[in-house]
């Protein structure tokens, strides 16, 4: 019996995964594994075969080509997709694994697995040491939130755990709309089971008795995937009234988004849970202390909740060795858009940019120079090829006026546009915008007709004094991070592509 | 059952679910492919609040359509990765082809989304909840043509 692992990723499966594995079961001695993807997504579907020197690699493979791979991996013989021990490839090789340590490696949906690759640890040591300890751990590791804004995990915890309440809530955002990344959903279809540990250990850190997810309904992967963990963990004593044994009460519940990009941004989210529109909350009083349904409540995002477990089961300190300066752990990077080697990347912070996108993305994938790079998401600056040098860092980033955001980096070749992607971050705003505040409802749509006339050639340097005006006011006066920070793509790309925004005439 | 006990099928299946109104909307078009008008007065009744709330928030998500759409709806991703790497191209090829962004023709209904998470594989797809990746115009007609075929055996 030959055993195989095909992802169920649902990036995997774009690339034909499903076709594969039916291809490999139609052998009635082949055993079929669908695993998470390892997030080597050039190499999908990335196939790999079990032997005695470990997991061997082999993509990306195409379904007519199963019979003639499974007759070479018989025969011991060499073949043009072999990639070798996929643990020992340089991308795997170079990372330090610790949110996505199973994903890819075991069957998301196997608690056994779960177990054997050190699931459960943490929250059974949360449980030995007891609530004060455990945010005390997490506030010693120097987790900051993985959504984008960065807050200090343990402060925002201690502030839930100090505010007296009989009922408290748990929400994990999960409303993962920056293009270019896509981490969280594969850690959703890839290790639900690390997800639902880390949310137990913060109800049970914090004194919460129900969670929420809120799950993006653009991931109908990901949403399938985790309601069925969900239901195993509850018959597995992995949630419900008496998790473990130990009397914690936790009920988790799995909400769908309905398409609006601004339910990514916290009180959105809370809003959209309560059953409303989606429109941004004026803080204070913050959610840790009036949150969901005004009650405190825990906000944090997927990779940040992802984290804790290991750091439970490991101790904090062991968390805080790695990183640099006050961005502390790894960090999971996304290399995305026009990339040679697209996928996921979690390494410690201080990496630098150029190091992630010309040494592991190979540049990219038009063969074409690199122009620009977009980090942290639509709201994220643009970084010309001359700033690649950049560390992969909190404050590094916001001192060169740019943010790391949720991890996702966006590469673009020389064929760029630069007045365009400036155009489309206003157009964006303007299109998800919640409308609640004028300077982001309006003035992403005065925005787009500044720039049009900009490079309509009408009246350049008055138009250009006006576009800086409007965009200290979008920072300004907004009430969100929505209208404040489309600004930071506008800029950036005026600073460091200034001569894409001369007037043009119409070449049609 | 005739429509109105469906939709108070679908409620009775959240009644106790905190903020349930999101939920019985994504119930609703489960089971009827979009959301009618004529349901709002019967949600703002039974879950106590007024038409204008309930109107405001199917109004609010994108998600949420008042027509019912094709066979077959097509989601093309315009976000930043994608058009890094054609998506525009695409998007021109699709509205030529098929119908512009948002509106059905014939069997299919061709709309935009912002960001997939299949952002190194682009330009991305959803072609009746199933991603599609590296899409070319020709590939794109193929998986339309492939999901027709399929919806209508």
């Amino acid at each position: 019996m030959t055993t195989v692992h095909v992802p169920r990723d649902s990036a995997a499966r774009s690339a034909g995964a499903d076709e594969v594995a039916a291809a490999f079961a139609r052998h009635p001695d082949v055993r079929v594994v669908r695993n998470g993807s390892r997030g080597m997504l050039w190499l999908e579907p990335l196939v790999e075969v079990t032997t005695d020197h470990g997991r061997v690699g082999y993509g990306p493979v195409t379904p007519d080509r199963v019979p003639e791979l499974l007759d070479a991996i018989r025969a011991g013989a060499d073949h043009d997709l072999h990639l070798g021990p996929v643990d020992d490839l340089p991308w795997m090789r170079a990372q330090n694994r610790i949110c996505l340590a199973r994903v890819g490696v075991t069957d998301p949906l196997s608690t056994t697995d779960y177990e054997n690759h050190g699931g459960i640890k943490g929250l059974r040591r949360a449980l030995d040491i007891g609530p004060e300890a455990t945010v005390a751990e997490v506030t010693e590791s120097g987790l900051r939130g993985r959504g984008g804004a960065g807050f200090p995990a343990g402060i925002k915890w201690k502030t839930v755990a100090d505010t007296p309440g009989e009922l408290k809530f748990v929400c994990c955002n999960a409303d993962e709309g920056d293009s270019g990344t896509f981490a969280d959903r594969m850690l959703l279809e890839g290790d639900p089971f690390c997800l639902i540990e880390g949310m137990t250990i913060a109800a049970h850190a914090v004194g919460a008795t129900e969670g929420y997810i809120y799950i993006r309904s653009e991931y109908p992967d990901a949403v399938t995937t985790f309601r069925r963990a969900v239901d195993i963990a509850y018959a597995h004593n992995w949630l419900g009234e008496d998790i473990l044994g130990r009397g914690l009460r936790f009920d988790l519940h799995v909400r769908v988004g309905a398409g609006a990009y601004i339910c990514g941004e916290e009180t959105s989210m809370l809003e959209s849970l309560e059953g409303k529109r989606g429109v941004v909350r004026a803080k204070p009083p913050i959610p840790a202390i009036t949150g969901l349904f005004g009650r405190p409540t825990v906000v944090n995002n997927v990779l940040t909740l992802a984290s804790v477990p290991r750091i439970l089961a490991d101790g904090g300190t062991a968390y805080h060795k790695l990183g640099v300066e006050r961005s502390r752990g790894t960090q999971v990077f996304q290399l995305a858009g026009n990339v040679k080697h697209g996928g996921v990347f979690e390494t410690d912070f201080g990496i630098s940019l150029r190091d992630l996108v010309e040494h592991h993305g190979g540049g990219t994938r038009s063969g074409r120079p690199v122009r620009a790079v977009q980090v942290g998401g639509p709201l994220g600056a643009y970084i010309p090829e001359s700033g690649l040098d950049l560390p992969m860092d909190y404050e590094k980033f916001a001192e060169a006026g740019a943010m790391l955001g949720h991890g996702g980096i966006v590469v673009f070749d020389d064929t760029v546009d630069m007045a365009a992607m400036a155009r489309f971050a206003f157009e964006f705003c303007a299109e998800e915008s919640c409308g609640k505040c004028t300077p982001c409802r309006v003035g992403a749509v005065r925005g787009v007709e500044v720039i049009d006339r900009i490079t309509g050639g009408e009246d350049p340097d008055a138009n250009m004094a006006l576009l800086n005006d409007l965009c200290d006011l979008m920072t300004d006066g907004s009430l969100c991070a929505m209208g404040g920070l489309t600004p930071n793509p506008v800029r950036s790309a005026l600073l460091h592509f200034a001569d894409d925004f001369t007037p043009r005439r119409a070449t049609s | 059952m005739d429509v109105a006990d469906r939709v108070l099928a679908v409620i009775e299946a959240h009644r106790h679910d905190r903020g349930a109104l999101l939920p019985i909307l994504h119930g609703l078009q489960a089971e009827f492919g979009y959301i009618d008008q004529s349901v709002i007065p019967l949600l703002a009744k039974e879950l106590n609040l007024s038409r204008a709330d309930v109107h405001g928030v199917v109004t609010f998500y994108r998600d949420f359509r008042s027509e019912p759409p094709g066979r077959v709806t097509v989601l093309l991703c315009r976000a930043e990765a994608c058009q890094a790497v054609g998506a525009e191209e695409l998007v021109a090829h699709a509205e030529r082809t098929i119908a512009k962004i948002g509106q059905t023709a014939g069997n299919v209904t061709l709309d935009q989304v912002f960001c997939l998470g299949n952002c190194a594989l682009g330009p991305a797809a959803q072609i009746n909840g199933r991603l599609h990746g590296r899409l070319t115009p020709h590939e794109l007609d193929a998986a339309i043509a492939d999901q027709t075929r399929e919806e209508s055996s």
